[in-house]
């Protein structure tokens, strides 16, 4: 430290900054880039965020047009004639039934089974845990074309009828693993104190499940849920392969996509896209609500 | 719900006989004889891994033991799982319900036993641990304090036999625990209920039971009043657990009158012979180590060590630090041959000669010394780490 003091300091060597100065004229693109760097997060979000729900808003504004022809990829005209009469295609509202009904069973069916999976899995030692534990994943790892041949290959050989039963199992098939990751999450951060204190407070095993375990796990039951839902409904390849002559709503929209698309299909899309929306908001309201009482 | 055992006012009394927890090899509680009368705070008090929390647990029904038996009241409940047995728990890290309401936290155990008016009873129940404005808030809306009353309120509601807590104020600042500690104890003396406690901090057992079991390795050290326990310790670990010991190794050399006669370090030290029931070799030519607590001992400066009064204990020593912390000041010695001693003392009137490097006299009045068997380590208990203590 003596050393330097002896020295004289580098910095005075530069002439001294005038606080009173003018600022110096930036050029534009300097000014562009300051702003750029001052809002990077900002603009990285909406950047996002517009490329997240743009093609939704191509759907939307395309609901209601009046195309020339048999193609709804050209804007036309405004036109709220889809809109007034969505089921004005044949065949159209018959197939959203069915993907509709597939997907509530679908849901159910995987939702039951992969919660008692999930908590098996997290709950017990047993031999083949690790194993088992592994092969849940597969049918999220394994490419869904694969697995639609082979199901396919599978029902053929065992001559069930391909139709509803089969696009049923193989739909509850793959969205298993979905629930039984959601709900294992859930369940494993679950602190095991809290079923012990219900026991302590007089609640036999079948009460503290569904007074303390149940109501916990709910959250993870219920994203696995939504999920199996959104992937059922909207599946298309493993569909295909083992629908034989049934037709679902994915299929229908692929078939006539071939032929012509119906303006119809963008009302379907459009009116799913703002339910899913408002469950969210209305999911979010009641949340915020409660937290304030 | 008619299954449990029947409510009755006041605690009763828990037995534990030959109770032991053994996981594979390892043997977590040692086979264990303890009576808890009814109606007192009992705690169990040791370093973690000692074995009292799964003596709690199998009080509770949580574990079940791997020998002997639980009985509460009188009546046997080993083989009740743990929804039958009337005893309730406040777990150290309160396991309050997340997605039940502070109300609905508190009214649980009354709801499952089929309870239908249930309003009044919460409702004086957080009014007893303060928190009747907070009935509709959500456990993580609480604070640390908060939650904890009401994990106490959950299990009190129910009026139980004997009330099990399990470190329920280590997750508290000390300020904050101190308080908790006096709000138990007064809740105790006004319900009635056995309560047992565990804790690893000395000072929190002391203050709050009646009775503390020392515990170590599985078993059970010691058992006796707080005072009782400091004042006669059994063993090296009780004597090093609860507060601080100097232990010193002796020779004993002689008898005199109701006095023990000890060479230590070529200086002869006076222990009272009937102080001695922990010692086995407490006679001529056997090995004792001689007790005393630091705050009994008394420094005064070399230059007037014939201040000293006739017929005290005493040794030589040099000061090798000193650490002032308010009422009194702590003070290593150098005991030349052996050892360091600490000496607290009071702040009345300080030597000022009586720093780091001064040569010293240590004296104490011999009735304050207790012997120890000297084949244990005098270094039991000595190292643990006081986790938040």
């Amino acid at each position: 430290m003596a050393v330097s003091e002896t020295r004289p300091p580098v910095r005075e060597t530069r002439p001294p900054a005038d606080a009173n100065r003018p600022p110096v004229r930036v050029s534009a693109p300097r000014r562009a880039l300051r702003l750029l760097r001052r809002h990077l997060v900002t603009i990285a979000g909406l950047g996002t965020l517009g490329y997240l729900i743009l093609p939704n808003i191509v759907v939307l504004v395309f609901s209601f047009n009046k195309p020339n022809g048999r193609f709804n990829y050209q804007w036309q005209r405004f036109s709220t004639d889809a809109w007034s009469d969505p089921c004005g295609v044949a065949d159209l509202c018959g197939s959203l039934g069915l993907s509709l009904q597939i997907a509530v069973w679908a849901t159910l069916g995987a939702t039951a089974l992969g919660t008692m999976i999930a908590f098996a899995l997290a709950r017990y030692r047993f031999r083949a845990r690790s194993s088992v534990n592994t092969l849940i994943f597969l049918p999220m790892a394994m490419p869904e074309v694969v697995m639609a041949a082979s199901l396919a290959t599978l029902f053929l050989n065992m001559g069930i009828q391909f139709g509803f039963w089969t696009i049923l199992i193989a739909h509850i098939m793959f969205c298993l693993s979905f629930v039984v990751t959601a709900v294992k999450a859930r369940v494993m951060s679950m602190d095991p104190r809290l079923e012990q204190a219900a026991q302590d407070l007089y609640a036999s095993p079948v009460q503290t499940f569904l007074r303390v375990t149940l109501p916990i796990a709910a959250p993870g039951i219920a994203a696995g849920a939504l999920l199996s839902f959104a992937l059922s409904f909207d599946d298309f390849i493993i569909t295909n392969f083992n629908a034989g002559s049934t037709v679902t709503f994915p299929m229908f929209v692929w078939g006539s996509a071939q032929r012509g698309t119906p303006v119809q299909i963008n009302v379907i899309g459009t009116a799913m896209f703002l339910i899913a929306v408002l469950c969210v908001v209305v999911g979010q309201l009641a949340g915020k609500r409660r937290k304030r009482s | 719900m008619t299954q449990t055992a029947t409510p009755q006012s006041g605690g009763g009394d828990v037995r534990l006989q030959g109770i032991s927890k053994t996981y594979g090899s390892f043997t977590a509680v040692h086979p264990l004889d303890l009576t808890i009368p009814a109606a007192s705070f009992f705690a169990l008090l040791g370093a973690s891994g000692c074995g009292k929390t799964t003596t709690l647990r199998m009080i509770a029904g949580l574990e079940d033991p791997t020998t002997g038996t639980v009985a509460l009241g009188g009546q046997d409940v080993t083989a009740l799982p743990p929804y039958k047995r009337h005893v309730n728990t406040v777990f150290q890290s309160y396991a309050l319900f997340p997605h039940l309401d502070i109300f609905e936290n508190v009214a649980f155990g009354l709801r499952r036993r089929g309870v239908k008016s249930v309003k009044k009873q919460v409702e004086e129940m957080l009014d007893l641990v303060q928190l009747g404005p907070m009935a509709r808030r959500r456990p993580q809306q609480l604070s640390g304090g908060q939650q904890q009353r009401v994990a106490v309120a959950r299990a009190l509601i129910n009026k139980p036999q004997v009330l099990l807590l399990d470190e329920p104020l280590g997750a508290l600042d000390l300020k904050l625990r101190r308080q908790m500690q006096l709000e138990l104890k007064r809740i105790q003396t006004e319900v009635g209920i056995t309560f047992v406690h565990v804790t690893h901090d000395q000072e929190e057992a002391m203050t709050m039971a009646d009775t503390v079991a020392v515990m170590n390795g599985g078993r059970v050290e010691q058992l006796g009043a707080p005072a009782d326990l400091y004042e006669n310790p059994a063993t090296t670990f009780v004597a090093n657990f609860l507060g601080t010991s100097n232990l010193i190794e002796a020779e004993v050399t002689g008898m005199g009158g109701e006095h023990l006669l000890l060479t230590a370090g070529g200086t002869t030290l006076r222990l009272p012979t009937r102080r001695c029931g922990a010692a086995p070799a407490a006679r001529t030519g056997g090995k004792v180590l001689a007790g005393v607590r630091p705050e009994k001992m008394a420094l005064i400066h070399a230059d007037r060590a014939d201040a000293v009064p006739e017929g005290h204990n005493r040794l030589p020593g040099r000061i090798k630090d000193a650490s002032f912390i308010g009422v009194s000041t702590q003070y290593v010695i150098d005991a030349h041959a052996l050892g360091e001693l600490a000496v607290y003392e009071q702040n009345i009137e300080r030597d000022g000669r009586l720093v780091p490097g001064a040569e010293v006299v240590l004296h104490w009045n011999p009735a304050h010394t207790f012997g120890l068997d000297a084949a244990q380590s005098p270094l039991a208990g000595t190292d643990l780490d006081e986790e938040a203590a």
